[in-house]
């Protein structure tokens, strides 16, 4: 296990290598020059010339490049250049909007898919089953902004439940802002919901076949307890990779989800940034995301590992 | 038999929307560049079959319109990544086990790091937004789905005895990989196709809603749904016609992909029957 660990380690440690020089390229490939960019067509050269020695866009690309991998390490950013202030300190104030939907929403959609797939397996083929599939299917086609709309429609205009957007903030009370993020998880979990019930299903589907499944069964296991104690549990390794795989796309749909509900997160942060051409900001959240996504799927990998032995002899 | 049912209505389902987009070249029921703002918001039946946005613009146009935005994004963008996937996946698949399996692979893991409306926002902010972005930026997310998908269904053809036999005839990876195992593994990757087709539906809606998609005045069924959510309480058809079109032409996509994959291999529909 030790070394099956050091080995992703160090796949891990390219990956964010190679993912923060693909970054800082495109950002670099940028047509024309970011200062000038950033400042808009009718701006004053020495302006221009001042913005280029404080972004240190004068010293060569390489040593520019370690200059920010080196503040990233150290968790310093750089200086946003519309609001002045470090990039660091708003990415965090953001964090504690983002970070929390998107894990309220991956429970969310972990509640409903696992009991959802494990009754649509051990129904398989009757009415319940059909159900399952068929709202599966429906919700994968529903996109989660539309499917948030319209519960604003519904529970926030309509019913008066919730309020239709903002974030009254972490300070206000926990429940509050566990209130105001209730309707976002929802929109965010229910069509990731779909594609896991799925996931779950087929996967248990495949373990019923199994020869251990018939010695259990064999043994004098009822077939509810040898579901629950050999099915489940071995169906569950492949849905942890599907989790993982979620988890990014929570934290990227999130951003999509914080517009319609005029959460301040990140995703708010990364579309003013783009509309101030606040490159700066929007290099760092992207990194960000990234190293989110490559450090949860290697936070998985190693799960995986310890779940099944197999699979570190394998990689 | 169950896949003739999901094909059938998947195949009548997406071909309204490709129908409506293709009518729309030739004809359309009102110009969506002409503002009638005494029109505005008319509730559908009313003049308008599926009545009026709030500058008065029919809104059965700008859905057939969008139907062409969202066909054409999607469709590309599965092209991109068809023709650079196929390739690298035969490649790896041909190199199995070696520098060229392993860089390719790895290169892969990097692009599935980046979440494609990250690519997205990491395009637009430095390029700008345009339908052209959007493009690039959901095909780059499909080079690596298609390269894994057919890396994945290449790697057992290369140990059965036709390619073995095609071996001793003297032909070349490359040969025997256009050959023998593209059309061995064709069906797999149309199956595929479909559904990142409908993926790709979904993505375009999502980047126009947030601005990084087609720009105005080209209707795309993502911004009228960003038009419509101020308006969500007066006038909620202006939500419900454009997210109905994506749910129905997403829906039918994936009907087809499961009604083609059921018949193109029976040995899969045991499994999800």
């Amino acid at each position: 296990m030790l070394a099956y660990t050091l080995r992703r380690l160090a796949s891990l440690l390219i990956s964010l290598a190679v993912a923060s020089l693909v970054i800082f390229l495109v950002v670099e490939v940028a047509p024309g020059d970011p200062a000038s960019y950033m400042l808009g067509i009718n701006a004053q050269p020495d302006t221009v010339a001042a913005l280029r020695r404080e972004l240190g866009l004068d010293v060569p690309p390489v040593q520019r490049y370690f200059d920010w991998v080196r503040g990233l390490v150290r968790l310093d950013f750089g200086t946003s250049y519309t609001y002045r202030t470090p990039v660091a300190g708003m990415i965090a104030d953001r964090m504690w909007i983002s970070l929390p939907l998107a894990v309220y929403a991956l429970t969310l959609s972990t509640l409903i898919a696992f009991p959802a797939g494990i009754y649509a397996a051990s129904r398989r083929g009757k009415a319940g089953d059909t159900a399952v599939i068929g709202l599966s299917q429906l919700g994968v086609a529903v996109p989660n902004f539309w499917f948030a709309m319209m519960m604003v429609l519904v529970f926030a205009i309509n019913l008066r439940w919730f309020s239709a957007g903002g974030f009254p903030g972490w300070d206000k009370g926990f429940w509050g802002g566990m209130k105001a993020l209730t309707l976002p998880a929802i929109s965010l979990a229910l069509p990731q919901a779909a594609i896991l019930a799925r996931v779950m299903r087929s996967s248990l589907l495949d373990m019923l076949g199994e020869d251990f499944m018939r010695t259990a069964l064999a043994k004098g296991l009822s077939r509810r307890q040898a579901l629950w104690r050999h099915g489940v549990r071995n169906a569950l390794i492949p849905v942890l990779t599907i989790l993982g795989l979620q988890f990014s796309f929570l934290l990227a749909g999130g951003i999509i989800i914080e517009q319609v509900f005029f959460l301040p997160g990140l995703g708010r942060l990364v579309f003013q940034s783009i509309s101030q051409r606040d490159l700066i900001v929007v290099e760092s959240v992207v990194m960000l995301l990234v190293f989110a996504v490559i450090c949860v799927n290697f936070l998985v990998d190693l799960a995986y590992a310890a779940v099944d032995p197999r699979l570190r002899r394998r990689a | 038999m169950r896949w003739n049912r999901n094909l059938a209505l998947g195949a009548a389902l997406t071909g309204v929307f490709v129908l409506g987009a293709l009518i729309s070249f030739v004809w359309t029921p009102a110009d969506y560049t002409v503002l009638d703002i005494a029109a505005k918001l008319k509730r559908p039946g009313d003049g308008h079959l599926l009545g009026t946005d709030h500058f008065g613009r029919d809104i059965l146009t700008m859905i057939m319109v969008g139907a062409r935005t969202s066909i054409a994004v999607a469709l590309v963008a599965v092209g991109i990544g068809m023709f650079a996937g196929v390739p690298l996946g035969l490649a790896a698949a041909a190199r199995r086990g070696g520098l060229l399996d392993e860089v390719i692979m790895r290169g892969n893991d990097l692009i599935f790091a980046f979440p494609p409306l990250v690519i997205a926002i990491l395009i637009t902010a430095v390029f700008g937004a345009s339908a052209v972005n959007a493009i690039i930026a959901i095909g780059i997310f499909n080079i690596p789905v298609f390269a894994r998908m057919t890396r994945g269904a290449a790697l057992p053809l290369w140990s059965r005895e036709f390619i073995l036999a095609a071996r001793v005839s003297g032909k070349g990876a490359a040969r025997i990989s256009a050959e023998h195992i593209l059309p061995n593994i064709a069906n797999i990757l149309i199956v595929q196709g479909t559904i990142q087709f409908s993926i790709g539906i979904i993505a375009e809606a999502a980047l126009s809603y947030v601005g990084l998609g087609a720009q105005p005045p080209t209707p795309s069924w993502g911004r009228m749904l960003a038009d419509a959510q101020t308006l969500v309480s007066i006038a909620p058809h202006l939500a419900l016609i454009p997210g109905f079109a994506i749910i129905l032409t997403v829906l039918g996509l994936n009907l087809m992909g499961d009604g083609l994959r059921d018949m193109l291999d029976p040995r899969l529909r045991e499994r999800s029957a």
